[in-house]
């Protein structure tokens, strides 16, 4: 069970995976994640599910961490462990608004495509600000591609787009454009900066949190978000949230906790240098 | 014999520095002489007093002889997993708390025998054999604890064909993600898991029910089904910087040591960070679990900060008696009130000092605040004062009935409001006992039997 079906990188850090796993193909749908685990010592890691083909549903993993180098080292045909979902809650489409921009950055591509291309079968017409470190680490713009009207693009080195920030870039985005909804999915300062713009240019926003989590069931409450002072779990009131005050300081700060301790894992397996 | 047969334990200075078991069990000797206390009660009142009616005379009675194998014999007529509740259940205020011998005396020692027949069994017998099939039904299973566990022994001796669908990587719920194995190795919660699956019960992990199987596509292809989902949701404090960096809510703190593997990271992957000056909120067996486990990991001074007094420690007074051992220090008659952080890293803890007040409505002495105040520094906190029932197959189905605490309602069969699902143990009682679980679960496939039949 679990086996990896297909495997290719979308670059040298981010690898593309599609996983047999029947039961949770048959009810994923944007927003939704799994929790899995590579072997008996391995930790449980979320993964967002990008899509589904068949029986299988696919995955985009960016290798950074212990475990998802190790999945870097995965082959077709090998299997996870543990593979269980499809967790979290499915986003609403609203299929009353007439346009939606998502902005990601980097990785966030990833969990970003499916809920743009719900909101395109959906006949609303979306845009897309993509952000990326250079354009080798640009993903899935094939993809986006066919379902976005329009596509910014932003490099940190210039080599695609315009070269910075997304934040950079966003004024420019906005001006003259009337989005009724934006969805934020990228590293926390990113969404924390980035949504703060869209919110205070008066469009609606959501983002999308990758906190640590264990169980992914409302069991350990380590994934614990603080919005407007009241406490959500971002595995089952969640992955994705208004972004309307979200203590992005305190998840940023939570989400670094245990930075030392992954080190050291990464390390023991030569995955980094000292 | 006046007094009961102690039962040896590992040395407490020793102890703290790894996670083996530390009470040991009894020798067969120790078990025949204990067994020798029991008075054979005409009307007894330990067997009205547990749970599932274990059928105590009997087995202590077996014990006497010798005949160890007809005493597990006897107890597993009405519990399935002796090794566990041995070792587990509040005995104090159940079979125990009722011996006629402990008025004047010690109480028999009716937990430490129970265990003994348990693991008596582990080590020199072999599983029963599957009976024919007698009853053409199936029923799902939801949640692999000491509810569903129960349910299951029941079903598959009735000949019922019984999955049980677990949602992470282990079978046994709480007795593996929550209880330490300085107090029940895992081992022997796999070994009395075995058992059931020798017997036929069809075991599936990484099945969320309600996520990966829905209630009304489970209703398609069962008879029956059991809610055993527990209550995995952790209480909130509701107090300010409640959410700072090194603060757990014990479920998270224990899942990481017991069912993860974090105290032997970094070989496991998953760690556990806790520094060396550790509160923990609550009185319970969670936060005893919780503390002592913190020792474990190196940590030097663990305090249980509790708002009552010694005596409304709800723990069992075995473990508040190895955590004292152990060196966990009792700060009691204080209530935290806000956590200090820095940089969102938790510094230390703001308690009230109380006093105790009239009785409450659970029979307590209400801790009223006294209005002074003290700070404890702390490296991390673990909160340990409740769970409620796990809300997601409640949130997945809505015509399944819930009380304002998030409670399965069912009526005296057990059944849910929904015809044909059950529930029982802790998603019904919130954060209960083992043995209370395993009573529900039992009474619940005796219902679905019933039902069956009819």
């Amino acid at each position: 069970m679990y086996k990896i079906r297909e495997k290719r990188a979308l670059n040298k850090d981010i690898d593309y995976l599609l996983v047999e796993a029947p039961r949770v193909a048959k009810h994923a749908a944007p927003g939704h994640f799994v929790l899995l685990r590579v072997d008996e010592e391995g930790e449980r890691i979320p993964l967002t599910i990008v899509g589904v083909v068949g029986q299988a549903v696919a995955l985009i993993v960016q290798k950074v961490g212990y475990t998802t180098k190790q999945i870097g080292q995965m082959q077709v045909g090998d299997a996870f462990l543990d593979f269980m979902g499809p967790l979290g809650n499915a986003v609403k489409i609203d299929a009353s608004y007439k346009r939606v921009l998502g902005v990601a950055g980097g990785v966030g591509a990833a969990p970003l495509l499916p809920q743009l291309r719900a909101y395109h079968e959906a006949g609303v017409q979306v845009d897309l600000l993509l952000g990326a470190k250079s354009k080798d680490l640009m993903i899935l713009l094939e993809e986006f591609g066919e379902i976005c009207e329009h596509i910014y693009l932003t490099s940190d080195d210039g080599s695609v787009g315009k070269k910075g920030f997304v934040t950079d870039y966003l004024e420019e985005v906005l001006e003259g454009e009337n989005y009724d909804h934006a969805i934020v999915i990228g590293p926390l300062v990113m969404m924390k900066y980035v949504s703060k713009s869209l919110l205070d240019a008066g469009i609606d926003t959501a983002v999308s949190l990758n906190p640590i989590m264990i169980d992914g069931t409302g069991m350990c409450g380590n994934c614990r978000v603080l919005i407007e002072d009241k406490t959500y779990f971002a595995c089952i009131d969640g992955p994705d949230f208004p972004a309307k005050g979200i203590d992005f300081d305190l998840l940023m700060a939570r989400q670094g906790y245990y930075d030392k301790e992954e080190h050291l894992c990464k390390i023991g397996r030569g995955y980094d240098e000292k | 014999m006046k007094n009961k047969v102690k039962m040896r334990e590992l040395d407490q200075a020793k102890r703290v520095h790894h996670f083996l078991e530390v009470a040991c069990g009894y020798s067969e000797e120790e078990a025949v002489l204990e067994a020798s206390r029991c008075l054979e009660c005409k009307h007894p009142k330990c067997v009205l007093a547990c749970p599932v009616e274990i059928d105590i005379p009997g087995f202590i009675q077996a014990i006497k002889k010798r005949d160890f194998e007809g005493a597990y014999e006897v107890v597993t007529k009405d519990n399935v997993l002796p090794a566990i509740c041995g070792r587990v259940c509040p005995q104090e205020s159940q079979c125990e708390g009722a011996c006629i011998v402990g008025i004047k005396n010690e109480a028999v020692s009716i937990g430490a025998l129970e265990r003994f027949v348990g693991d008596y069994a582990r080590l020199h017998m072999k599983t029963s054999k599957v009976k024919a099939k007698k009853i053409d039904k199936k029923v799902a299973l939801v949640g692999s604890g000491p509810a569903s566990l129960a349910c299951a022994a029941v079903l598959v001796e009735e000949g019922v064909h019984v999955d049980m669908f677990e949602a992470l990587h282990d079978y046994g719920g709480v007795l593996m993600y929550g209880i330490p194995s300085f107090r029940l190795p895992k081992d022997i919660v796999k070994e009395e898991i075995k058992v059931l699956e020798d017997k036929g019960v069809h075991f599936h992990k990484n099945v969320l029910i309600g996520k990966t199987i829905t209630i009304d596509e489970l209703k398609e292809d069962y008879d029956a089904i059991f809610l055993g989902t527990g209550a995995g949701l952790p209480r909130e404090l509701g107090l300010p910087g409640e959410h700072g960096s090194g603060i757990y809510y014990a479920n998270e703190f224990l899942t990481r040591v017991n069912l993860m593997g974090s105290a032997d990271f970094p070989n496991h992957k998953t760690p556990v960070k806790i520094g060396q000056k550790v509160a923990v909120i609550g009185g319970g067996n969670v936060a005893m679990d919780a503390a002592r486990t913190a020792r474990r990991l190196g940590a030097r001074e663990v305090f249980i900060l509790y708002r009552r007094d010694m005596d409304s420690l709800p723990a069992r007074k075995e473990e508040i008696h190895h955590a004292m051992e152990e060196g966990i220090e009792f700060r009691l008659l204080e209530s935290p009130v806000s956590f200090a952080l820095e940089d969102y890293q938790v510094k230390s803890v703001k308690t009230e000092v109380m006093k105790l007040g009239d009785l409450d409505a659970s029979g307590r002495r209400r801790p009223i605040g006294s209005g002074t105040f003290s700070d404890h520094e702390v490296d991390s906190v673990i909160v340990a004062i409740g769970q409620s029932p796990n809300p997601i197959v409640k949130r997945a189905t809505k015509e399944l009935k819930t009380d304002e605490w998030g409670r399965v309602v069912v009526d005296d069969a057990l059944q849910t409001s929904i015809e044909g699902v059950y529930a029982g143990g802790d998603s019904v009682l919130g954060a209960a006992t083992v043995i209370l679980a395993m009573g529900a679960g039992k009474k619940a496939a005796l219902n679905m039997v019933k039902s069956f039949k009819s």
